[in-house]
C-alpha cells in the first residue's frame, strides 16, 4: 500500500511533457478542420469517421445510429467482428431443437479458459522446482499475491473454520471473472462476464453450494429450523417465506450485479464516443469524448478487479453465512443483509 | 402513442431516483469509512472490507431498480 504513495514526481513531469504539445498539435488540427468542416457541410467527414471507427461493412447509406450500434456491441451473437479486415461468421449448430450454436461470448469462455490454463500450468510448474524457502519470480509472485489474497482476506476471514474445502471453487470463480472481465477490455474482445447467462450459471454454483454447506454442517433439521430464523412459532408464517426468497434473492443479486457492472461500462464508453458522432464536432471528439472515454476505460479496469472480488467476497460471505453455528452471531447478519 | 411517452418518461426518472438513493447510500458508507479510519489506522483492511461489502449490497438494490427500468423502456 505504501508504494503506492510514492509516485516519482519526476517521471511524472516527463511524461506530462510528452502529452502536451501532442494535445495542443491535435487540438489545432481539430480546431482548423472543424472550421473548414463547418464552412463546407461536416457530412462526409462525420460519415467516414463513424466508417472508420466501427467499420463500413455497410457503407452507411446516411448514419448509422448509436444505439444499434451500441446494442450489437453488447448482445451476443454469431459474427466475430474484427472489422476493417472483415468479420468471422461462426458456425449455426442446432440439436433436437436446441440452438446451441457457438457465439462470441462461447468463444471468448473458451479463451478464458485456455488463458488461464496456460497461466496457471506456467506458474504451478515453477513451483516444483523450488525449496520451501525461496521466493517465486515473475508472473509466479503477481498471481501468488493474488492468490494469498484471496486465502485469507476472503476466504478465511469470511468462512472462517473449514474455508480450505471452499477455496478452489472461490479461486477459479475468481480468476475466471477477472480473465473474463480484462478480456472484453481488449478491442475486439467481448465481455462474457457481461452476457446474463454466463453470470446465472456462475451464481448458481454459489446457490448450490451455499446450499449444499448449509445441509452438511446443520443436518436437515438444523437447516430447517434456520429457516425460521429463531423466532416464536407464531411468526413462522411471515419468516419462513421470507427466508426462502432470501435464499433465492442472493444469487439473483449476484447475477444482476456482475452483469450490469460490466454491461453498463460498455455502454458509457460506446455513448461517450458516440456524442461526438452526433455533434459532428472534432473539437467535442477532442475536449469530452476521447479523455472521457478513456477516463472510464481505466475506471474499467478497476471495475474489472473490483467485481470479480466482489463476486469472489459475497460468494464467501454467503458460504460462511449458511455454515455459522448458532450463536456466531450469523444471523442477526443474515436478517440485515435481506 | 400517448402511453409510450409516459413510460419512457417513467423509465428515465426512475434510472434518476434509483441512482439519488444508491449514491446517498454509498456516500454515508464513505464517509463513516473515512472517519472509522481516521480515528482507528489499525483497522483499515477490516472497515475496508466491511465497506466494500455494504457498497456491493447497496448497488444491489439499486441495480435492480435500474433492471426494471431498462425493462420497461425496452418493452414500451
Amino acid at each position: 500500500m505504501k508504494r503506492l504513495n510514492v509516485i516519482n514526481p519526476k517521471a511524472f513531469i516527463k511524461v506530462f511533457a510528452l502529452l502536451v504539445p501532442l494535445l495542443l498539435s491535435g487540438y489545432g488540427i481539430a480546431a482548423a478542420s472543424a472550421g473548414q468542416s463547418s464552412s463546407i457541410s461536416g457530412g462526409p467527414v462525420a460519415a467516414s469517421a463513424v466508417e472508420a471507427v466501427h467499420g463500413g461493412a455497410q457503407a452507411a447509406p446516411e448514419e448509422e445510429k448509436a444505439g444499434d450500434v451500441i446494442m450489437h456491441h453488447i448482445l451476443d451473437n454469431r459474427v466475430f467482428a474484427f472489422e476493417p479486415f472483415g468479420s468471422v461468421e461462426l458456425p449455426k449448430i442446432v440439436v433436437g431443437g436446441f440452438d446451441i450454436s457457438i457465439t462470441k461470448h462461447v468463444v471468448m469462455l473458451w479463451l478464458v479458459s485456455a488463458t488461464l490454463l496456460l497461466v496457471f500450468l506456467l506458474v504451478g510448474g515453477k513451483y516444483k522446482g523450488m525449496t520451501p524457502r525461496q521466493a517465486p519470480k515473475g508472473l509466479a509472485n503477481a498471481i501468488e499475491a493474488l492468490v494469498e489474497f484471496i486465502r485469507i482476506d476472503v476466504a478465511k476471514s469470511n468462512i472462517g473454520h473449514g474455508y480450505e474445502k471452499h477455496l478452489p471453487y472461490l479461486l477459479t470463480v475468481f480468476f475466471f471473472i477477472l480473465i473474463c472481465n480484462l478480456l472484453g477490455l481488449i478491442p475486439y474482445g467481448a465481455t462474457a462476464t457481461g452476457n446474463v447467462n454466463v453470470t446465472l450459471t456462475l451464481s448458481v454454483f454459489t446457490f448450490f453450494i451455499t446450499q449444499i454447506a448449509a445441509f452438511k454442517a446443520h443436518g436437515v433439521k438444523g437447516y430447517l429450523q434456520h429457516l425460521t430464523a429463531g423466532t416464536h412459532w407464531s411468526l413462522w408464517i411471515i419468516m419462513v417465506p421470507i427466508e426462502i426468497i432470501g435464499q433465492f434473492t442472493k444469487p439473483f443479486a449476484l447475477t444482476v450485479r456482475l452483469f450490469a457492472n460490466m454491461t453498463a461500462g460498455h455502454i458509457i464508453i460506446l455513448s461517450l464516443i458516440f456524442i461526438s458522432f452526433i455533434l459532428k464536432s472534432y473539437i467535442v471528439a477532442l475536449a469530452v469524448s476521447v479523455p472521457f472515454a478513456i477516463f472510464i476505460y481505466l475506471l474499467e479496469l478497476f471495475v474489472a478487479f473490483l467485481q470479480a472480488f466482489v463476486f469472489t467476497m459475497l460468494s464467501a460471505l454467503f458460504i460462511g453465512l449458511a455454515t455459522a453455528h448458532a450463536g456466531d452471531g450469523g444471523h442477526e447478519a443474515a436478517a440485515a443483509h435481506h | 402513442m400517448e402511453g409510450f411517452g409516459l413510460a419512457y418518461l417513467g423509465a428515465g426518472l426512475g434510472a434518476g431516483l434509483a441512482v439519488i438513493g444508491a449514491g446517498l447510500g454509498i456516500g454515508n458508507i464513505a464517509a463513516s469509512a473515512a472517519e472509522g479510519t481516521a480515528r482507528q489506522p489499525e483497522a483499515t483492511s477490516d472497515i475496508r472490507t466491511t465497506m466494500i461489502i455494504a457498497a456491493a449490497l447497496i448497488e444491489g438494490v439499486a441495480l435492480f431498480g435500474e433492471v426494471i427500468c431498462v425493462l420497461l423502456a425496452l418493452k414500451s
